[in-house]
């Protein structure tokens, strides 16, 4: 089966020098979640802005679904990948809601009443429809969060790259988010500190330190693997679990 | 000098004015300001006739006097120069409450001050009726270039969270006792400024990363908005075009 | 400094918005590449910032405050084209969006609010860092004094509106006075203020610094122009001179000394300035018209000659981007 996304030894470096990436592998499944964790400064940011295109790496290769990112394929691979940034206010830059979902799908061509379904449906599909013709600054973090998420919904991507989707939620946002990503067909890269919000999303789990990766296996594995976490400057929350939790997860309700 | 001020004046209502498409209240604004400005200033009922006008139209626009008062302060310090003028005027001296003050001078008094104050009122209900966004599309519609109407796109999205941040900093410096009154007190403040501009512009870089991401390749997408219809601009030109006939009357008059 | 409908009268209004309207204009052409890319995003967000910085109060004397301009600020972080079209887009949207100035009044407004500082005020910055050692300081010094002289050279280029739209009888020598004054105090805090926030930018960001750029190059500094800016100041000074010879035989001094020996003196004054190009208001009553003129001419002369300046480095610098282009790579994200 071909991969949703399969990254090969990507390397990049800052401007100023700063190594960012130093030969990442990483593949992903069509329809998989996994969630990235890492410390501060890891390259997890450097990553997701490399799914897409927005960096591009000094070697290696990006590949979408069998398509290679290169030059000419590059404004396919971005309506394949979708990246959901880390502070929704960078991703939401224009007046109204409805404007914001549509940028998308009017940069790749749509017009009219295509456009306007393209809006209602991605609007509905994260619950945010009576928010259409606010402005993205009048929004709570939560509902930012969802309509960001929507904004990209809206280029019916392949696979949805999220950075740090839970900071600033609360536990009520945080819940909405968690089912509606639950409810996404998509492949996703998850990038967050959060972890248990990766047990409960993500099956799979990479932890990315100095540019590599670093460990990769089930995410019960791993977050019950303590010293494995202290080596990569990651904690689970006090009094959490993993292997209790993750059994009460696969039980419904 | 004035200062700029965080809020909008844009008030949520649902009347005609509001409903009117914007490039046709920018022209028609324009159009009023420029008829008010070259009104003679001795044809006094015209002005009155111009401020009947604008006292419709903002009735019709459901705001309230008091609103339009409040915001006419803005004006203030203009005003206080044009209450100058009559004593540091040359020309004629007339006796005004036993002080002689210069009869030229009060007239150009006058002429600021009445022309300041429909002019911000034409202003205010411009804003008041408009939000910000479609007032800048009212520009674009009125062929100013793009970049300038996206440049001021994104800087009435991001005003707000960039004047936050340099309050938030503000209020920490404070928290920590920083209460400067004298101008060479004044590095931290620069200093926090500075570190605001960075964040801003890295904002910015961020804010482009997230455009390329959905496709963004230098050109604004159109979105389609209802234009103007005929019927539109024949509605919303008539306080213009009653003040551009005022006008005509009172310079052909004077 | 946000000026009302009819302050200065229509003709002035018409002549300053198409004075403006053509700044801008070559600042969009000059901008053209640059906003293209990510300069919009960036463009708008240092406009929020520049707003943002005009409600921001710092202290003067004893507890008073006041606030920045930012003119030359944004001419220095953005360079000359993009720092004018940012503070023109302010000063447009205070005016339509907040009713802070006067819709017709926006010709004068951008000009002495964004055109004049931001090309006077670069032009200044250029010369001054020619001067000044190449290092931080020497661009923290030059932004200082280059945006506290924005500010005069904004005063003067309002005074030198009044001598030809007064609308009421206040003289030239009175508004002059009045205003340069009052903005050279002003101008301190501008400068000061301005100067400090380039240093703290300098210190974390130096590449975001557009009036430092060559600080970050190793290449020796690109002498250009010093030729350049010579003529182009000759011609500059030579036309305004030959305006004001123009206007001085306008000036009947022969037939003045006629009408005073023939007891007309009164008018024959009014006969002349009916002729001038000046508002009767602003020349009246003044005792020593020559000596006002000549302020006048060479406050006309210094603004018209830093902001010629400026626009003339906003197009060259068009030309050095595109070649720098090339070899720097672009930054994002740290």
């Amino acid at each position: 089966m071909t991969p949703a996304l399969s990254l090969a030894g990507l390397r990049f470096s800052y401007p100023d020098g700063r190594e960012a990436l130093r030969g990442l592998d990483l593949i992903v499944a069509p329809g998989e979640r996994v969630a990235v964790l890492g410390p501060n400064g890891a390259g997890k940011t450097t990553l997701a802005l490399h799914c897409n295109g927005v960096l591009r790496a000094r070697a290696g290769s990006v590949t979408v679904d069998g398509l290679v990112l290169e030059d000419d394929t590059l404004a396919e691979i971005r309506r394949r990948v979708a990246l959901v940034f880390q502070d929704a206010d960078d991703q939401l830059f224009m007046p109204t809601v409805r404007e914001d979902v549509a940028f998308g799908p009017a940069n790749l061509g749509l017009r009219d009443d295509d456009l306007q379904e393209r809006v209602v449906h991605s609007l509905a599909a994260v619950g945010m429809s009576d928010a259409a013709d606010r402005a993205p600054h009048h929004l709570s973090g939560g509902e930012k969060r969802r309509v960001a998420l929507a904004t990209v919904l809206a280029m019916h991507p392949d696979v949805l790259v999220l950075d740090e989707p839970t900071a600033d939620l609360d536990p009520l946002g945080r819940r909405e988010l968690a089912e509606i990503l639950l409810g996404l067909p998509m492949a996703q890269l998850v990038i967050t500190h959060d972890l248990p919000f990766a047990l409960e999303l993500c099956t799979r789990t990479v932890i990315i330190d100095g540019g590599r990766v670093a460990a990769d296996g089930p995410t019960a594995d791993i977050l019950a693997d303590e010293t494995m976490l202290q080596a990569h400057r990651l904690e689970l929350p006090f009094a959490f679990d993993p292997r209790t939790a993750a059994r009460r997860h696969r039980q419904p309700g | 000098m004035g200062a700029g001020h965080a809020h909008a004046l844009y008030v949520h209502e649902h009347s005609p004015v509001h409903r009117l498409p914007p490039e046709v209240k920018v022209a028609a604004a324009f159009a009023f300001a420029a008829a008010v400005a070259v009104t003679p200033r001795e044809q006094l009922w015209a002005f009155a006739v111009h401020a009947g006008t604008l006292a419709v139209t903002a009735r019709v626009g459901r705001l309230r006097a008091g609103f339009v008062a409040t915001r006419m302060l803005v004006v203030l310090p203009f005003i206080a120069f044009a209450f100058l003028i009559p004593f540091v005027a040359s020309g004629d001296r007339v006796d005004v409450l036993g002080v002689a003050v210069s009869r030229e001078g009060l007239w150009g008094a006058w002429n600021i001050l009445v022309k300041a104050l429909l002019g911000v009122t034409v202003s205010i209900l411009l804003a008041a009726t408009t939000p910000i966004p479609d007032i800048l599309r009212g520009l674009e519609r009125l062929r100013v270039p793009a970049p300038l109407t996206t440049i001021a796109m994104f800087m009435v999205r991001y005003l707000e969270l960039v004047a936050a941040e340099l309050g938030r900093t503000r209020t920490a410096m404070a928290a920590r006792g920083y209460n400067p009154r004298w101008l060479w007190q004044s590095r931290p403040l620069a200093t926090a400024a500075g570190a605001v501009f960075i964040r801003t512009y890295e904002r910015g870089e961020r804010v482009h990363a997230a455009m390329l991401s959905r496709g963004y390749r230098g050109a604004m997408p159109a979105l389609g908005h209802p234009v103007a219809r005929a019927r539109d601009w024949r509605v919303g030109l008539v306080p213009a075009a009653s003040a551009a006939v005022i006008a005509t009357i009172a310079l052909v008059a004077s | 400094m946000h000026a009302p409908d009819g302050f200065l009268n229509a003709g002035t209004a018409v002549a300053t918005g198409a004075a403006s309207a053509g700044a801008i204009g070559v600042a969009l052409r000059q901008a053209r590449e640059q906003l293209l890319d990510k300069q919009v995003p960036l463009a708008g967000l240092a406009a929020a910032f520049i707003f943002a910085a005009q409600m921001f109060n710092f202290p003067v004397a004893g507890g008073t405050t006041g606030h920045l301009i930012g003119g030359a600020l944004a001419a220095v972080l953005l360079g000359p084209a993009v720092g004018a079209l940012v503070v023109t887009v302010v000063v447009v949207v205070q005016a339509l969006a907040f009713a802070d100035g006067g819709l017709t009044a926006l010709g004068y407004n951008v000009l002495n609010m964004a055109v004049v500082p931001a090309f006077g005020g670069y032009a200044a910055f250029v010369l001054l860092r020619r001067v000044l050692p190449r290092s931080r300081t020497g661009v923290t010094v030059a932004t200082g004094v280059a945006a506290g002289l924005s500010v005069v050279l904004s005063a003067m280029a309002f005074s030198v509106q009044w001598l030809f739209g007064a609308t009421a009888p206040v003289p030239f020598d009175t508004v002059f006075v009045a205003m340069v004054g009052v903005h050279t105090l002003i101008g301190i805090g501008e400068g000061v203020i301005s100067a400090l926030t380039v240093g703290a930018v300098l210190a974390a960001r130096p590449d975001l610094v557009y009036g430092a750029r060559d600080l970050e190059v190793d290449a020796p500094r690109r002498r250009i122009g010093t030729r350049g800016f010579v003529v182009a100041g000759l011609v500059v000074t030579l036309l305004v001179a030959m305006g004001v010879s123009q206007l001085a035989v306008d000036e009947p001094d022969g037939l003045e000394r006629v009408a005073i020996d023939q007891g007309f003196e009164e008018s024959a004054r009014d006969h002349a300035l009916d002729r001038s190009m000046f508002a009767d208001y602003a020349t009246a009553g003044v005792r020593n018209e020559s000596v006002s003129l000549a302020v006048a001419g060479a406050a006309g002369v210094a603004v018209t000659l830093l902001v010629g300046t400026g626009l003339a480095l906003a197009i060259r610098g068009r030309g050095r981007d595109e070649r720098d282009a090339h070899r720097a790579p672009e930054r994002t994200h740290a």
